[in-house]
């Protein structure tokens, strides 16, 4: 077996809890964020960064494990960063909690048949195939995933890659920014190149 | 709005924000801004001889005087050289504005020459930093740099400027507010907890107050000892701390930690309540954390919601400047009188004074500092490097007033002392400041001088030369079964560095010499050092060990007594 995939294996994850941050669509914020955790200690089991709902602004989603730190350090410290606008630590909502898997297995015309099965039962899209492989895609929360991979394991997983999760809490509650910037700021930020097209020397996000 | 080059806006953005003085080393990248200065007569340069002196500088100017202080550096080493100085103002919240040069734009990158990606680098050490990559960017950059520099808890901000953004032109449009969605200082303090806190403060016993440098940097010192005298609650200082109570006052017991006073820790030990203010419950301040007064309350004042809870469990957290939220808690809670409290941290002072000076015929360090005090009538303001005269000079001296005390606590940057002092001097110019120095750490930022003579500094500079690293020498002492390993130092005649200069200079080598050699100093007009060639193995004492709890304090064994 594939040494690589052996903490593939359900892990415990009692005490993860799930940080959205939304913080300023800048260069260099990924780093900030990173390095704080580095510096601190603090252990990242995933984070996913994207655009949110609001122009200029980008949500991240950190699993953290909360062994390595108190959540509320955690979020006290991400709000001493200038460009994180709004943290919410989600662990005690109910939310909708998804990651995005896309899994290449080896795969020949005698047992491909039993791989679409599985598929179908994991809800799983098949995104590519090939005489000797094919890649599924399937979307759900990490044990839906696991489970997903264990089943493959036994035909040879060539190639693995997943998102890390992205949550949302159920409802009407929202964790985002109502704030908008006023006009004349939020000019100065657009014309004056606070979001600089293109890519930035050192942006390491 | 006017069209501008990106060198000018810099200097007129750093005008409008107050900025009189600028600490700094012209190199390559940096020239289209030393072209401009002169535009400018109301920023005065001062050229320092190695950046890291800059850094230290605007941090001595910022804590002498309250206001930013300001460095420049040219890009690459310029840039690197100071980031010892900023990592200090960053580790003590001093709000320095440390400008560098970069690269230009298309080399950026491309590892030209004299490039560092120092934004990558001090991103851990700033409260924020910034790349400028289009000279429109530059006003509302150094306004917002200035803002979050000077605001909420202070700290350190860097800003890089690549070279042609300094040469291009743009209309300089200056933002009159600052908006920063992520950035909201919390100055108020919540109602709800300061009515909490003062039941607390009615309730105990033996409460404490533990005063840090959040006290003086928001000028609270009047509010601390309302407060303390309305409740009558001892008040202890954190080393960055002294001064933000005067030590003269009937409540003051001095300052706790490592080399705090035997009572000052005992009281913190045995307290039922601890309120700190502005301070961050730090290691060497409170011993080992796990057995720290079991069973006490804490009370947290700060403006830094994060440093509330980081190293210990906090009854009542108030997020909030000391000079907002101490009024608010004078006026909630009770007039008191803990007459027995205070009655036996009395008892504990007198068995332990800890500040006593023995009689010796040696030349005691902690004598020559309790000279200069008395000599100074209590009035200099000193600037210390790191190590063991920095522990004599915050024990023997007795502060009355914030900032009088001015010391590298968080980050112990050795070499602080001579570039900190200037400092402090270009801020105070009719002021007496003190350097007092390591021999060790006054050679590594020595070069300064320079900027002593240049500038004709009045500047007092005292070296406590043992030819060791003292504290060092110290810990090998006790802790390493006295395996004295790279700490003494063969050490250059000060006097003739100080000649060399053009500095007067007297070298003190009898206990007798030094009241005479302290007046000669303080008569003098210009600057001056003094070489003091202390006892050399004395120690600091009392001394809680590292790694041990503040009950575990310990004083000066009775064969070092008998020195």
């Amino acid at each position: 077996m594939n040494p690589s995939l052996n903490g593939h294996h359900p892990r415990k994850r009692a005490n993860y809890h799930t940080v959205v941050a939304i913080v300023e669509d800048k260069p260099g914020v990924l780093m900030r964020v990173a390095s704080l955790f580095r510096r601190r200690g603090f252990n990242i089991e995933s984070l996913t960064v994207g655009h949110s709902e609001m122009p200029g602004l980008s949500r991240m989603t950190i699993v953290v494990d909360g062994d390595s730190a108190p959540v509320e350090q955690v979020e006290k410290q991400l709000y001493k960063l200038i460009d994180v606008i709004k943290v919410s630590d989600l662990s005690q909502e109910d939310i909708v909690a998804r990651e995005l898997a896309m899994i290449k297995v080896r795969c020949n015309n005698v047992n491909r048949h039993e791989l679409l099965d599985i598929a179908n039962v994991f809800r799983a899209d098949v995104v590519d195939i090939a005489t000797n492989s094919i890649i599924l895609q399937v979307v759900g929360d990490e044990d839906k995933i696991d489970g997903l991979i264990k089943m493959c394991e036994p035909y040879g997983i060539r190639e693995l890659s997943r998102t890390g999760r992205i949550a949302m809490v159920r409802g009407t509650k929202t964790t985002t920014v109502h704030e908008p910037e006023p006009e004349r700021i939020a000019r100065i930020h657009q014309t004056q190149g606070r979001r600089v097209e293109g890519d930035l020397p050192f942006s390491s996000d | 709005m006017a069209r501008m080059t990106g060198a000018q806006m810099v200097l007129e953005g750093l005008q409008r924000e107050g900025v009189e003085v600028i600490f700094g080393y012209p190199g390559g990248v940096v020239l289209p801004l030393y072209d401009t200065l002169p535009q400018y007569p109301g920023i005065r340069h001062i050229l320092v001889r190695h950046e890291q002196g800059a850094a230290h500088m605007a941090d001595g100017y910022a804590r002498a005087s309250g206001r930013m202080g300001v460095c420049l550096g040219t890009s690459g080493p310029g840039a690197t050289n100071l980031v010892t100085g900023i990592c200090t103002a960053w580790m003590d919240s001093v709000p320095v504005f440390a400008l560098t040069g970069n690269v230009s734009r298309t080399l950026l990158g491309k590892d030209g020459f004299q490039e560092a990606d120092i934004t990558g680098i001090t991103h851990s050490i700033t409260k924020h930093n910034y790349l400028v990559m289009r000279p429109e960017e530059i006003p509302l950059t150094i306004r917002e740099a200035a803002h979050i520099c000077r605001t909420g808890r202070p700290g350190p901000v860097l800003v890089d400027i690549p070279k042609d953004v300094f040469q291009e032109s743009a209309e300089f449009d200056w933002p009159e507010q600052v908006h920063l969605r992520g950035y909201r200082p919390t100055y108020e303090g919540h109602a709800g907890m300061i009515r909490r806190a003062a039941e607390l403060i009615d309730q105990a016993r033996r409460p404490i107050i533990i005063a840090g440098h959040g006290v003086i940097w928001s000028d609270a010192q009047d509010e601390l000892v309302a407060l303390a005298e309305k409740a009558e609650i001892p008040v202890i200082t954190t080393f960055l701390g002294i001064g933000a109570f005067p030590e003269a006052h009937r409540l003051s017991y001095g300052w706790l930690g490592m080399h705090g006073m035997f009572y000052a820790n005992m009281a913190a030990d045995n307290a039922d309540l601890v309120i700190g203010v502005g301070m961050r419950f730090d290691d060497r301040a409170m011993g080992r954390f796990k057995d720290f007064n079991p069973g006490v309350k804490i009370i947290h004042i700060d403006i830094d919601p994060a440093e509330i809870g980081k190293n210990f469990p906090t009854a009542v957290p108030i997020v909030g400047s000391a000079k907002n939220v101490l009024p608010r808690l004078t006026e909630h809670v009770r007039e008191a009188k803990h007459t027995e409290w205070l009655q036996w941290i009395d008892q504990v002072r007198e068995e332990h004074p800890s500040l006593h000076i023995r009689e010796s015929r040696r030349m005691l360090p902690q004598y020559v500092v309790r000279t200069l005090y008395e000599e100074t009538e209590g009035n200099a303001t000193i600037v210390t490097g790191v190590g063991q005269h920095q522990m004599w000079a915050g024990q023997h001296y007795f502060y009355k007033r914030p900032r009088q005390l001015i010391s590298s606590g968080g980050l112990g940057t050795m070499g602080f002392e001579l570039p900190g002092a200037i400092g402090a001097q270009v801020a105070l110019p009719d002021a007496e400041v003190w350097a007092i120095c390591g021999d060790g750490g006054f050679q590594m930022t020595m070069q300064e001088l320079a900027v002593v003579v240049d500038e004709n500094l009045p500047l007092k500079i005292a070296i406590f030369n043992n030819g060791y690293l003292g504290m060092v020498r110290q810990w090998q002492q006790l802790f390493y079964d006295r395996n004295f390993v790279a700490v003494a130092m063969t050490q250059p005649d000060f006097c003739k560095i100080a000649d060399a200069y053009g500095i007067r200079a007297i070298r003190v080598e009898t206990k007798a010499e030094v009241a005479p050699a302290i007046r000669e100093a303080r008569a003098h007009k210009g600057p001056i050092l003094i070489d003091f060639m202390i006892d050399q193995e004395e120690n600091v004492w009392p001394m809680v060990p590292a790694g041990a709890a503040l009950s575990e304090t310990i004083e000066a064994p009775a064969e070092e007594l008998a020195r």
